[in-house]
């Protein structure tokens, strides 16, 4: 967004304050935190209009592939560095196939895609696209493919196919799911473009001279065609990186609208090629494509996303509340634990192991995990007491007694004075509850 | 053809240089790293000319204790003595070795900092590589056993950990008397890596004495939070933050201690495979964030973080 000096020049300057601010100053002020809206004022001329509406745009364009409950968003970045606030859209992960695969060679893959569906911390990781690459050269065989796979799948779909003839049958055949078109080079760009067109589907432009990539940009945005993606297409993880950061940071420092979009990595295969993946994760990709996934990377990649993208200011929480844990009944006794995600799943995989009913009260940290939270100050006698008392622990339970992570063996005495509870200390680590809570019982 | 101006950050700071080991001429008896100089964030050319150079280190523990088992694991029998687990590392290409004293805890085998000693000066004889030595984490027990290594190593430039803010002058005095560089540790914070810096250099440490540790959490384990503050660490120091331009060590083999790396989990594939790339994940999110160091425990690891290291046009 504009600075608050710059839309000001583009305002009917008649502080007239039908905006309802009283200045034109103070309205651009509340346009550049993005506090008003710029149809507020009746008085705009058009050419204000439409210089605003171009510096207002986001530094990176916001492409959407797929439809309904099944799409992926791309772009829309604001920052550098996720520190300065937060990176928004996570990087989409693709799983390639082609269309010279017998039907069960392709079945077999997608099944793949499939089975790589993890829970971690209250969130779904997974695979979310499937790319279809036509490797045939025959159109008839691709759109056949095209329409297995989207009978196997109801994931978003990207199309891989540099002659334009058959993307342009594929295209408007698949047109209804908002395929992905990868895509673009110098020598198609008119043929692709008015498929994009026409289809009204995202479009990939590939080239690994960034200059040549603004020009393709150029050529498709002079068509109308702004769904725009760009392939970098780096030889190596070094251009990768190099290239991804003059991309993000022309759009986001200089504005560069020539290289305001998302990007679109494929990965080779094998062990440099996750390398690469994991990099991209870091450093700005957008949709990586991949050949292969190899069931023993998939996890240390999605969750690598996840951390990445997750919200500096926000950790990953769960509710504060008695949560019943294997049918417990008023003779189960009450456990404690943080509501930092990663803490409350840990622990309750744990206890679910054990079978035994117990009550566990997740107590509010802020979502800080039981050191930090104890160091923090976020955990006391009081805090924990407090929880209990909220949620009616007491009246539940009627062992009288409370078992406590064993890092804050060091509350016990405070515990006892505060809840009047026995205070049984537990291990350290909650993988030792389900032995722990066996000889308990 | 449409003109990309590359988009280079003005930085006005650099990393400072340190070098860590001590060749004969120097009064030492091994090769010596060199690490920082550079001028830009991690691995840009466009930005910084001047290759990146990261230094790999081996874990060796004198106990295995605390040594997680798929790292005990893939060294056998050499596992079992330090000098033979540290050679194996030199002959897998290690830059460095990172030798943690276990067994001198004082809750556990309580070894006396002489025979600590010991084994630093056997390890130093059996390679030829720059050492980084650890006390067991045991406060006051630590301040003699990295006096004695200090001492008996005088002139090898070791690295020695860790300083951190409520106990720094036995191990700064320790590394200030016989000419070793110090690690100093702080907690996540870029404030407190600050301090930590400004506590040993009031004491007398010069700024190419001194590496920080900022934690590097693991994989799943917040490694999100050390990732932006080693980014955060780093955009000070090339701002001109003096304090901050110090090279930066990220210790790695956490990694091992996130379930989720080793635990079955179905359609997770090889859980030793899993594992390996559990570290190297770490290592990579600590390349890129401004690692200058990594310690590492697995050596298929080790091997995964080189070939980023030379795929990212860095030299190690
Ligand atoms: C990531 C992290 C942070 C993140 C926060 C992450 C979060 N959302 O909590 C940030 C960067 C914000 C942070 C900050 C701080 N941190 Co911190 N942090 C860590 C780190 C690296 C990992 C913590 C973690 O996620 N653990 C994983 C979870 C699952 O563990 P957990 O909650 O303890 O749960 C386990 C057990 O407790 C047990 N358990 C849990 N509940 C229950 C219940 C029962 C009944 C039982 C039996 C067992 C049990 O089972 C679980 C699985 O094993 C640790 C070091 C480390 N490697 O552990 C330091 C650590 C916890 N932090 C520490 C400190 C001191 C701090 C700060 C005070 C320092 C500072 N910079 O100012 C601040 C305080 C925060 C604040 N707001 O002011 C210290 C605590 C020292 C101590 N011994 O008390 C640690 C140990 C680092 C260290 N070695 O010095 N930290
Ligand atoms: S309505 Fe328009 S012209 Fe009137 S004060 Fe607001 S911005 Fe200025």
């Amino acid at each position: 967004m504009a600075t608050a000096i710059e839309i000001f020049k583009h305002l009917p300057k008649k502080n007239c304050g039908e905006c309802k601010y009283p200045t034109c100053l103070a309205f651009a002020m509340q346009l550049a935190n993005n506090k008003a809206k710029l149809d507020d004022c009746p008085h705009m001329s058009e050419a204000g209009r439409n210089a605003l509406a171009s510096s207002s745009a986001p530094p990176i364009r916001l492409v959407r592939i797929g439809t309904g409950r099944n799409t992926v968003d791309m772009g829309d970045e604001t920052e550098l560095y996720r520190h300065d606030k937060r990176f928004f859209h996570p990087t989409a992960f693709a799983l390639r196939v082609s269309d010279d695969l017998s039907i069960e060679e392709l079945e077999k893959k997608v099944d793949h895609a499939r089975s790589l569906h993890f829970e971690r911390v209250g969130q779904v990781l997974k695979l979310d696209i499937v790319e279809v690459e036509c490797r045939s050269g025959d159109g008839v065989k691709y759109v056949q493919t095209l329409e297995h796979v989207s009978k196997l799948v109801d994931w978003p779909l990207v199309l891989r196919c540099r002659d334009p003839v058959i993307m342009s049958a594929a295209a408007n055949r698949m047109r209804e799911r908002r395929p992905l078109l990868h895509g673009a080079d110098p020598d198609n760009i008119k043929e692709m473009v008015a498929t994009s067109k026409s289809s009204g589907c995202p479009l990939v432009l590939c080239s690994d001279d960034l200059g040549k990539l603004t020009d393709m940009v150029e050529v498709a945005r002079k068509e109308g065609v702004e769904d725009l993606v760009l392939d970098p297409m780096p030889g190596n993880m070094k251009d990768m990186l190099e290239r991804c950061t003059v991309i993000r940071r022309s759009a986001i420092r200089k504005t560069f609208r020539g290289l305001g979009y998302p990007i679109y990595l494929g990965m080779p295969v094998g062990k440099n090629g996750m390398l690469m993946a994991l990099t991209a994760v870091m450093k700005y990709g957008s949709l990586l494509s991949f050949e292969e996934m190899p069931s023993s990377q998939a996890l240390p990649l999605l969750v690598l996303r996840q951390n990445i993208y997750t919200d500096p200011q926000v950790p990953i929480q769960v509710k504060p509340y008695l949560y019943p844990v294997n049918n417990p009944g008023p003779d189960a006794p009450i456990l404690f634990t943080t509501n930092f995600s990663l803490t409350y799943f840990t622990v309750l995989s744990d206890i679910e192991k054990s079978k035994v009913p117990v009550w566990l009260q997740v107590v509010d940290t802020e979502g800080l995990s039981v050191l930090t939270a104890y160091s923090a100050g976020k955990l006391t006698a009081d805090s924990v007491r407090n929880a209990l008392e909220a949620s009616g622990a007491n009246g539940r339970s009627n062992r009288g007694m409370l078992v406590i992570p064993g890092m804050v063996a060091r509350m016990s005495v405070k515990l006892n004075e505060s809840t009047g509870l026995q205070i049984v200390v537990g291990p350290k680590e909650s993988s030792a509850l389900p032995k722990f809570l066996r000889s308990m019982n | 053809m449409a003109d990309v101006p590359l988009p280079k950050e003005k930085w006005t700071g650099s990393i400072g240089e340190l070098e860590l080991g001590n060749s004969q001429d120097k009064g030492g008896s091994r090769r010596s790293v060199r690490l920082g100089g550079n001028r830009g964030m991690p691995f840009l050319s466009f930005e910084d000319g001047e290759r990146r150079m990261i230094a790999m280190a081996g874990l060796v523990a004198d106990s295995l204790d605390e040594v997680p088992q798929p790292v005990r694991d893939a060294f056998g029998d050499d596992a079992k003595d330090p000098v033979r687990w540290a050679r194996t590392w030199a002959a897998r290409g290690a830059d460095l070795i990172c030798l943690h004293l276990t067994s001198t805890n004082p809750e556990e085998g309580d070894a006396s900092p002489e025979s600590a000693a010991d084994t630093v000066m056997a390890v130093l004889k059996a390679v030829d590589l720059p050492l980084i030595v650890y006390g067991s984490g045991h406060e006051e027990k630590d301040s003699k056993v990295l006096e004695k290594v200090g001492e008996r190593a005088r002139g090898e430039r070791l690295l020695l950990g860790h300083a951190e803010e409520s106990a720094y002058k036995s191990v700064a005095a320790a590394a200030m008397a016989n000419g070793h560089a110090v690690i100093g540790f702080s907690n996540l914070d870029i404030n407190l890596a600050k301090q930590i810096v400004i506590l040993l250099t009031d004491f007398g440490l010069g700024k190419g004495d001194i590496v920080i540790d900022p934690l590097m959490a693991a994989l799943g384990m917040g490694l999100e939070y050390s990732y932006s503050v080693n980014e955060r660490i780093r955009i000070s120091a090339l701002s001109g933050d003096n304090m901050l331009r110090v090279p930066m060590i990220c210790d790695c083999t956490s990694a091992w201690k996130a379930r989720e790396a080793t635990d079955d989990v179905p359609h997770a594939g090889d859980t030793l495979e899993r594992g390996v790339w559990w570290e190297a994940t770490t290592a990579l999110a600590a390349l890129l964030s401004g690692a200058d160091i990594l310690v590492l425990g697995h050596p298929e690891a080790m091997e995964l973080a080189r070939m980023a290291v030379s795929d990212l046009g860095g030299e190690n």
